[in-house]
């Protein structure tokens, strides 16, 4: 536990030696104060808390989020007011992040990950302390705005308009969609309910919808999981290129290698609280020592 | 353990590899200074109107989807849309005409009392949508960022478009019982947009109501039911004042009820035999400001939350 400290602590003591934000490699470890990318800052956590209240004393099985975080819940017996539970998700998590960079989000089961990236992209609201962002940053996924009933065309089209797409935007992008999800590779599938579709195709267009818009703050939430291994490795370099495209990329994921491949630094949530903040090669050492135990 | 838990904040906040002096400090500053603006905030009233009109085409499309979503797993698919107004008309005929025979000096009955029904129903399904819209669809409101009163104006708009099914239901019925067609018949169109906003302010005001307090959507099929009984949909409203001596409160109260007024206005448009002299003093004005109350104060009502949807 002790070398945690002594590693995350002098970054707080002193940043210039372990200046790890910077877009580039290069310009971070600079330490002349002129350096050529004065880096813009996107998305700043100052000081977040997030309590989520559930009402009914079931702990499970009203909602994902909810399910996520019984942990937390069951820690905090004590807090009950008039059937009302607070379950503090998220606790004292600050930080800046800048353009350019993909910044990981790990952390055990129930930590608080996907909970800090919905504040952040502004859909839950924070307790205490603030998130400023550059425009509005979205989440990768539209999932709750699709229906299973509806033929898969109606959904690209729902779908796209549902992430604040214009129709025009929709029409001209809708072919590539398709295609990318790879849908109609087996005969003439889009034309049928989701229902119908199995759940890795269902999966796959998901996740053709949720990237095909462009967007300055991405946060991407478990996303590369979704279908066979053609479809894993193209939804990869989809990533890559949104990434491109994309100020920062915020990337919620439980596999280390994803995070090694996509991330150039890495936040450390557990229990709510940010354990540590640096290069992923670092964080990812500890991370995995922790969670071998 | 606690040592590290306290640690990382602090690291977070002073990392700010710029040489700026001040950005450590405060990260509101830096914030200000590159211009990043408090994520989720609530936006001031003209600029929600402006993104919940570039969300139109959104708002359309969901309340569509929804409807057709709605009987596409029945076999008779979308027939249904029309069957089932008629249906419930049917069965309160069969309630109301023939077992308790209220219809007794009310001329073209099968008619007025459709109309009733189908006129009610709107706004009716419209707040029991409305009170659902915001709590029903937290999912939705958790992934995906949108002026939120888009979605009880949707749950409104997929009523209306169900309406226009129990309309053209009406027409066939109006025909069948030999009411002509007149050119009074296109009353019908301010009266329902009337109607309409009435019902989304309502649905607004619901909406924010039934996020913060779900056990609403509970509670609200009693409070509809009881609307509906003095609302006028199977008796005529002024029949019974004719007849019976009412305090002049109770008068006032039945004639001002929104959805009687709504009620009337569309008899009064669709049926020859329900003359102008039915309705109440000042319908009209009635109608139009029941729908401004509701509609403009339904908006700013439900604005004034907008932060707040998706907690809980």
């Amino acid at each position: 536990m002790a070398d945690i400290l002594t590693k995350a602590d002098p970054g707080a003591e002193a940043a210039p030696p372990r200046t790890k934000a910077a877009p580039g490699p290069a310009p971070a470890a600079d330490p002349v104060p002129t350096v050529v990318a004065d880096p813009v800052p996107t998305v700043i956590a100052d000081r977040v808390d997030i309590v989520y209240r559930v009402h009914g004393t079931g702990t499970s099985g009203r909602g994902a989020a909810t399910a996520a975080l019984g942990r937390i819940l069951r820690r905090r017996k004590g807090a009950e007011e008039r059937g009302v539970r607070r379950v503090h998700a998220v606790r004292n998590v600050s930080f800046t992040a800048y353009r350019g960079e993909a910044i990981g989000l790990i952390g055990t089961n129930g930590s608080g990950k996907s909970t800090l990236l919905k504040a952040v992209a502004g859909l839950l609201p924070v307790e205490r302390g603030h998130i400023y962002t550059d425009g509005q940053p979205s989440l990768l996924g539209v999932n709750a705005a699709l229906m299973n009933d509806l033929t898969g065309e109606r959904n690209v089209h729902l779908g796209g308009l549902a992430m604040g797409m214009s129709r025009e935007q929709v029409r001209a992008r809708y072919q590539e969609i398709v295609d990318f999800s790879g849908i109609n590779d087996k005969g003439d599938f889009i034309s049928l309910p989701m229902r119908t579709y199995s759940s890795g195709m269902a999966a796959r267009l998901r996740f053709s919808i949720g990237s095909a818009k462009d967007h300055d703050v991405l946060l991407i939430d478990e996303a590369l999981a979704t279908g066979d291994r053609s479809f894993q490795k193209r939804s990869e370099a989809r990533i890559r290129e949104l990434r491109e495209r994309a100020g920062t990329v915020f990337l919620v994921s439980h596999n280390n290698k994803s995070i090694r491949d996509t991330c150039d630094r890495v936040l450390w949530l557990e229990r709510g609280e940010l354990r540590m903040d640096g290069p992923t090669a670092e964080v990812m050492k500890e991370y995995e020592r922790f969670t071998a135990r | 353990m606690s040592q590290v838990l306290h640690a990382p904040p602090k690291t977070a906040a002073p990392q700010a590899p710029s040489a700026d002096p001040v950005a450590p400090a405060d990260p509101a500053a830096l914030a200000a200074r590159h211009g990043l603006t408090v994520s989720g905030a609530r936006p001031p009233l003209p600029a929600y109107v402006r993104q919940l009109w570039a969300r139109r085409h959104f708002i359309t499309a969901f309340a569509t989807a929804k409807l057709t979503a709605q009987y596409s797993q029945a076999k008779l698919g979308q027939l249904w849309q029309i069957m089932t107004p008629l249906l419930n008309a049917a069965v309160y005929y069969f309630v109301f005409g023939v077992l308790m025979n209220t219809k007794r000096g009310v001329p073209d009955y099968v008619p007025f009392l459709v109309t009733g029904v189908f006129v009610f129903t709107f706004t009716q399904q419209s707040v029991m949508a409305g009170t659902r819209a915001v709590s029903g669809s937290l999912g939705l409101v958790r992934a995906l960022h949108f002026p939120r009163a888009s979605l009880p104006l949707s749950y409104c708009l997929q009523q209306l478009q169900q309406l226009l099914f129990s309309l053209c239901a009406l027409v066939v019925i109006l025909l069948a019982f030999g009411v002509p067609p007149t050119v009074s018949w296109l009353l019908a169109i301010p009266a329902l947009a009337l109607q309409f906003t009435f019902n989304a302010g309502l649905a607004l005001v619901m909406a924010r109501l039934g996020s913060q307090t779900p056990d609403i959507a509970q509670l609200m099929p009693f409070v509809l039911r009881t609307w509906m009984y003095v609302s006028g949909v199977m008796w005529s409203i002024d029949a019974v004042l004719r007849d019976h001596h009412l305090p002049h409160a109770v008068t006032v109260l039945l004639e001002a009820n929104p959805a009687a007024v709504y009620i009337d206005l569309m008899r009064f448009a669709l049926i020859d035999s329900f003359h102008a002299s039915q309705l109440p003093a000042h319908v009209w004005a009635w109608a139009a400001g029941w729908a401004l109350l509701a509609g403009v104060g339904g908006f700013i009502y439900f604005w004034k939350a907008e932060e707040t949807y998706g907690r809980g």
